[in-house]
């Protein structure tokens, strides 16, 4: 067909280009990282979704409320577990939330590709990473600090020392810090290799819980033989006795190793050193990760 | 009872790439401890029960009962794709059987196999040790095979709650309310290995009668339920 050139034209229908402010990449990883955070507690997400971690934070607190409670009207004079210890007892709690969130935080990202999406915005590779790495960092820490935070304020209630529950706190957070950023990079690292969510639970559980109880198992034999030399060195091999080890050496705390056998300085500042190559690496490994968004 | 075609499905999504490596990691590492310890002190008796007790039947057999009771059946619900397989002319409660006893053979052959070298090396099975362990895993494994099935058409969390059950329950409570350890199918699997180890290395909190009871009916119980689950399964879109 035919068509005079002059009768065809186009028609300006009166789109109009965006000229708002534009937000930028900071805003873009801002909103990631609030957005994952959150997501790591369920809020903006369904009711269902709330219940575990929810149930998980209940459960971290009330033991502490219970040991408030106790520790005031006994009027004992002090705690009964020590700030740096509260954490080491309840592990199988925190292994359960970062086993349940971190594949939430980054396996579902995979499944339904999102992952190119987010990358088609202003964000870049690192920025990514980051903003997973800190939600899942500030969760852990907000759910490891908060039974701290009551204990300290339970334990200024009872009208303990002051000075001395003050720096036992301090020497707490410091502790979950690290345990948090540890956790978080090891478990990001894991369900990042999985779309599959399931699938990403049960190996960082796996990886959590599996080595603990070799290690501690070796352990308990090895003090029974009578080397408690080795016990020092069997606990680099798994993640919570990394820990207890960093803050056995530094930040005063009583160890759980049998026996009581913590590392002393020599061996806690090689502790300390594996516990932040293991935080570096697992950043490294992330950025590796994504250089590819599938898999 | 049992389908074929479903079975090699179920194995090849329980044996697939990522999924084995797994399933061979922590029965390896089971052996490499054992080669060690066995190295390090020689062997002893009260050390190969303490390692199979709290590592082997405590730790290994419910995480690969996990991922293999609730990877037989969650990843399909998961996706969706289990709608073809339930067009299918095949009865509901015939899928529920093959998975399950796809799923048994599995968490048997990569729990009680590795736990019987492991014993064998630790003290060539002295005091019948390792006999008895490995007959523990292998009851457990049809125990916990079964009920975590029953999670994985229940939830979609499946993993999280088989997690909970295993380290929470039995573990947690179980060290501190010995009321709950009546409730665990690692006490119910310990009663039968208590009958077999001799001197009474091993102990258990259930009695032998009780724990064979509480076996058989919470195995049966969770298939049959799993079953009529799935006749009414309804496919909820991700949340």
């Amino acid at each position: 067909m035919a068509t005079d050139s002059a009768q065809t034209q186009i028609h300006n229908i009166g789109y109009r280009n965006y000229d708002g402010p534009r937000l930028g990449r900071a805003y873009a990883r801002r909103s990631l990282f609030s957005q994952s955070l959150r997501g790591a507690y369920g809020l903006g997400r369904s009711a269902k979704s709330k219940v575990l971690p929810m149930l998980l934070f209940a459960v971290m607190c009330v033991p502490a409320a219970i040991m408030v409670a106790v520790a005031v009207t006994m009027k004992t004079g002090q705690l009964p577990v020590p700030y740096t210890r509260y954490a080491i007892y309840l592990q199988a709690v925190i292994g359960l939330f970062i086993a349940a969130q971190a594949p939430q935080t980054v396996s579902r990202d995979l499944r339904f590709k999102t992952v190119p999406l987010y990358f088609s915005r202003p964000i870049e590779r690192v920025d990514y990473v980051l903003a997973k790495f800190a939600a899942m960092a500030s969760a852990l820490f907000i759910i490891t600090g908060a039974p701290l935070v009551v204990l300290y304020i339970g334990s200024l209630l009872a009208k303990l020392d002051f000075a001395d529950q003050t720096k036992g706190f301090a020497e707490g957070l410091v502790s979950v810090a690290l345990l948090s950023l540890l956790f978080a990079g090891l478990g990001l690292v894991i369900a990042a290799l999985t779309p599959r969510r399931g699938f990403g639970v049960a190996a960082v559980i796996a990886v959590l819980t599996v080595s603990y109880g070799a290690v501690s198992a070796v352990q308990a034999i090895a003090f029974n033989q009578g080397s408690p030399g080795a016990v020092q060195w069997l606990g680099l091999f798994s993640p919570i006795t990394l820990i207890d080890g960093v803050q056995t050496a530094f930040l005063g705390a009583s160890s759980s190793f049998p026996g009581g056998h913590g590392p002393g300085s020599g061996t806690g500042a090689v502790y300390l050193l594996v516990v932040l190559a293991l935080i570096c690496g697992s950043y490294a490994v992330l950025m590796r990760r994504y250089r590819k968004v599938g898999l | 009872m049992y389908n074929p075609t479903v079975a090699r499905l179920t194995y090849r999504a329980l044996l697939g790439r990522r999924r084995a490596a797994i399933l061979f990691v922590l029965p390896a590492l089971l052996i490499v401890i054992s080669v060690a310890v066995r190295s390090f002190s020689g062997a002893d008796d009260q050390v190969t029960a303490d390692l199979l007790g709290s590592f082997a039947l405590a730790t290994m057999v419910p995480l690969i009962g996990v991922i293999a009771g609730a990877g037989a059946i969650g990843p399909e619900i998961d996706d969706g794709s289990i709608v073809y397989l339930l067009a299918k002319p095949v009865k509901r409660s015939t899928i529920i059987c093959t998975k399950l006893i796809v799923a048994i053979a599995v968490t048997m052959a990569f729990s009680a196999i590795p736990t019987l070298i492991a014993g064998f090396i630790l003290n060539g099975n002295g005091q019948q040790i390792a006999i008895a362990y490995t007959v523990a895993a292998l009851v457990a494994s049809i125990a916990y095979a079964a009920v975590f099935l029953l999670l994985g058409t229940v939830t979609r969390h499946a993993v999280v709650f088989g997690l909970v059950y295993a380290l929470v329950w039995e573990s947690l409570f179980g060290s501190l309310v010995p009321g709950a350890r009546t409730l665990s199918v690692q006490q119910w699997s310990l009663a039968l290995a208590q009958r077999i180890g001799e001197n009474g290395v091993i102990s258990s909190d259930v009695g032998l009668p009780l724990a064979v009871i509480l076996l058989v009916g919470v195995t049966a119980a969770a298939t049959w339920y799993a079953g009529q689950k799935l006749r009414t399964l309804k496919l909820a879109g991700e949340e």
